[in-house]
């Protein structure tokens, strides 16, 4: 499983283009799909590359995306 | 009531805001209204009030419209090209149903003008000065003691009715001196709590103090709640005096100091047997304009005084109609009307 | 593979301070980003519930929409004296005024500079995007010389119009104020530095410590007629020489 996962809220995305190029791990793409405001909005790629930096959530400057990171696991002993 | 004190309006009208509760004042130095400025200086800081001589009387407006949105009382106060100055920030407080006072002690205009008393400025008090459709309260005493009287109606009525309140006095209200009786100080622990006030959204939606709406549909309502508002008003909060009009047949239409100069006036023409009475306005807006109606059917002359060209003379013969003739004497740059010289214009017109 | 967002943690969302209310600013603007970085710095503080924003005049005019907090919309120019006015009425009170170029740096001058000479215990967010977004892209008085806008149809000469103004420089100056710093938003590293900044300057004003300006070099593609992306890298390419990242003044 990937480290992180991020959820994009489309109808809030303007297609700006900032959390693509802020993801280091080449994640996210412009979907090609237009929203009800008829922006291009960014989609999640490559989910199993993302380690849940939250990079591209820190640009967005529509607060579009949500970002989750692996719960880190209990050391046993 | 305290003591008899020999006091110049502008001290008095200091005085009164701060027995009124008046929290802040901000304001920017200019002749004749020093010693309003000076007053505060000396007295709001160690009563732990706001006081700040701000940086013009554009930045003044602006923190009165902050100081305001809290639900503090505030007050400002300037001369002529002063309140010219602030006439964006009236828009906006009106516009933003916000309480304030200002107090504007007209001088010579227009420009810079001078710094002798004047009347030169109802219109912009009157007609808003600022941009948009509305009205401020204006209040025009005419002695020194009703300076400090209607200083502290003036942040009732400011508060009553989410509305700016202006004091239209002028340099020689501002700068004589009379004997006075200052009020007691109100508790204002006992004032209404403002629930519209920007205090701090804490366990409620937050309050936002606006005048602003892109949508045309949006923007009239706002428009005619402020015109509902000024029907209230008008419908409330009139005031005015007649002198000796029972019985008279011409009458002059003053307000402010030029009033106080045609009591005596009054007097004068009396003794050479002309029936002289006085309409004066004490609300400049709302304008008493049906009182004025009602006492011209029985006038033949109603004589409009003022210190101007002919400013609230306009007001007068809205009033007045064909009812009777509506001459006007008026005196400009400073100059103050004489007694014998508004009785000259009197026995001009009266026979 | 479906991700199971459940079985992991959530480590960024919506501050709480902000309302859900969609941003009106065009693609890739930086005023959201500013907005949510105020909104986290809200909730760090624990502050929403005392705050009053000053929204200005200009691309921002509707910040006062975006806060769970009261809020003013004031006359151009005037958010600072506005500012001045809250916060010496209700000291209690957290105040921040939010200004773009125009506002704070042209129309706004004189209230800018007083408030800050006065040490108001306010915080000021000055957005510098060397343009006038609302108005159709205008000259800003930080309009780089050279730079084309609409009232500069052949680029900014200094000889008709002088040159652009370092107004953190000149607040600086003033013996008052307590930080005064110019940040930028261009990449993460920028806006983990421009949060801190933020941070600082609220927690200035909590501390009653005087007065906080951050300066924040930012974009405004529709104007600067470049993509989002294009536009950051002007701002760290160009614009970043002609006003110097950092802190001026922290006397904190």
């Amino acid at each position: 499983m990937p480290k992180g996962a991020v959820i994009i809220d489309t109808e809030r995305c303007k297609g700006c283009g900032l959390c693509i190029a802020a993801c280091p791990q080449h994640v996210l793409a412009f979907s090609g799909t237009l929203n009800k405001s008829g922006y291009n909005v960014a989609r999640v790629e490559n989910p199993d590359a993302c380690v849940g930096c939250a990079f591209c959530a820190l640009t967005c400057p529509d607060i579009a995306i949500e970002v989750y990171r692996e719960k880190t696991p209990v050391k046993e002993g | 009531m305290g003591e008899r004190l020999l006091l110049r309006g502008n001290e008095v009208i200091a005085e009164s805001a701060i027995r009124a509760g008046c929290e802040c004042y901000f304001a920017y130095p200019i002749t004749p209204q020093a010693e309003l400025l000076e007053h505060m200086a000396r007295n709001m800081p160690r009563l732990g009030r706001t006081f700040i001589q701000a940086e013009s009387e554009v930045a003044a407006i602006s923190m009165v419209y902050g100081a305001a949105s809290t639900g503090a009382r505030t007050l400002t106060s300037s001369s002529s090209p002063g309140i010219s100055l602030k006439q964006e920030g009236i828009s906006y407080l009106a516009g933003s149903h916000l309480p304030a006072v200002i107090v504007n002690v007209v001088r010579g205009g227009p420009g810079l003008g001078n710094i002798a008393p004047s009347q030169c400025d109802y219109f912009q008090a009157t007609k808003g000065g600022g941009h948009g459709d509305y009205h401020i309260i204006v209040l025009g005493p005419s002695t020194v003691p009703e300076a400090g009287d209607l200083t502290m109606l003036a942040f009732d009525l400011a508060d009553k009715y989410r509305t700016p309140v202006m004091i239209l006095a002028d340099g020689l209200l501002g700068q004589m001196m009379e004997p006075v009786e200052l009020p007691d100080p109100i508790d204002l622990d006992s004032l209404p709590k403002k629930d519209w006030a920007t205090t701090g959204a804490k366990g409620r939606d937050p309050n936002i103090i606006l005048s602003f709406d892109l949508g045309p549909e949006n923007l009239k309502r706002m428009n005619l709640a402020l015109q509902e508002k000024y029907e209230q008003i008008t419908a409330n909060e009139i005031r005015y005096e007649e002198t000796a009009t029972e019985d008279a047949d011409i009458v002059v239409a003053a307000y402010g100091t030029v009033a106080r100069i045609v009591k005596s006036v009054i007097t004068m023409a009396r003794a050479e047997g002309i029936k002289l009475g006085l309409f004066r306005p004490v609300t400049l807006w709302p304008y008493p304009y049906d009182a004025l109606r009602a006492l011209s059917e029985r006038m033949d002359i109603v004589l409009t005084v003022e210190m101007s060209a002919g400013q609230m003379w306009e007001d007068v013969r809205l009033a007045v109609g064909e009812r009777a003739k509506t001459p006007f004497y008026g005196e400009m740059g400073g100059v103050v009307p004489t007694p014998r010289g508004i009785l000259s214009e009197v026995k001009k017109h009266a026979h | 593979m479906p991700i199971d967002t459940a079985s992991m943690n959530k480590v960024f969302e919506r501050p709480a301070s902000l309302t859900d209310a969609r941003f009106t600013y065009c693609p890739g603007c930086h005023h959201g980003l500013i907005t949510r970085i105020i909104g986290n710095v809200l909730d760090d503080l624990d502050i929403a519930e005392r705050t009053v924003g000053i929204a200005p005049v200009g691309c921002s005019v509707f910040a006062y929409l975006w806060y769970k907090c009261d809020a003013l919309q004031v006359a151009h120019g005037r958010a600072s004296a506005a500012a001045t006015g809250v916060k010496r009425a209700r000291p209690n009170l957290i105040v921040f005024s939010y200004q773009g170029d125009g506002d704070f740096a042209s129309i706004g001058t004189a209230e800018s500079i007083h408030a800050a000479n006065r040490g108001e215990n306010i915080t000021v967010i000055f957005v510098n995007n060397q343009i006038y977004g609302m108005t159709g892209g205008e000259m800003a008085p930080t309009t780089l010389v050279g730079q084309h806008s609409t009232t500069t149809p052949d680029g900014r000469d200094p000889a008709l119009f002088g040159y652009p103004i370092r107004f953190s420089e000149m607040i600086a100056q003033l013996e008052a104020p307590v930080y005064v710093t110019r940040q930028a938003l261009f990449d993460t590293k920028h806006i983990l530095d421009a949060t801190k900044a933020i941070k600082k300057a609220f927690t200035n004003q909590v501390e009653g410590k005087g007065y906080s300006l951050v300066e924040m070099l930012s974009t405004c593609p529709t104007n600067w007629r470049m993509s989002p992306t294009k536009a950051n890298e002007h701002v760290k390419n160009v614009v970043t020489d002609v006003f110097p990242l950092g802190d001026l003044v922290d006397r904190g």
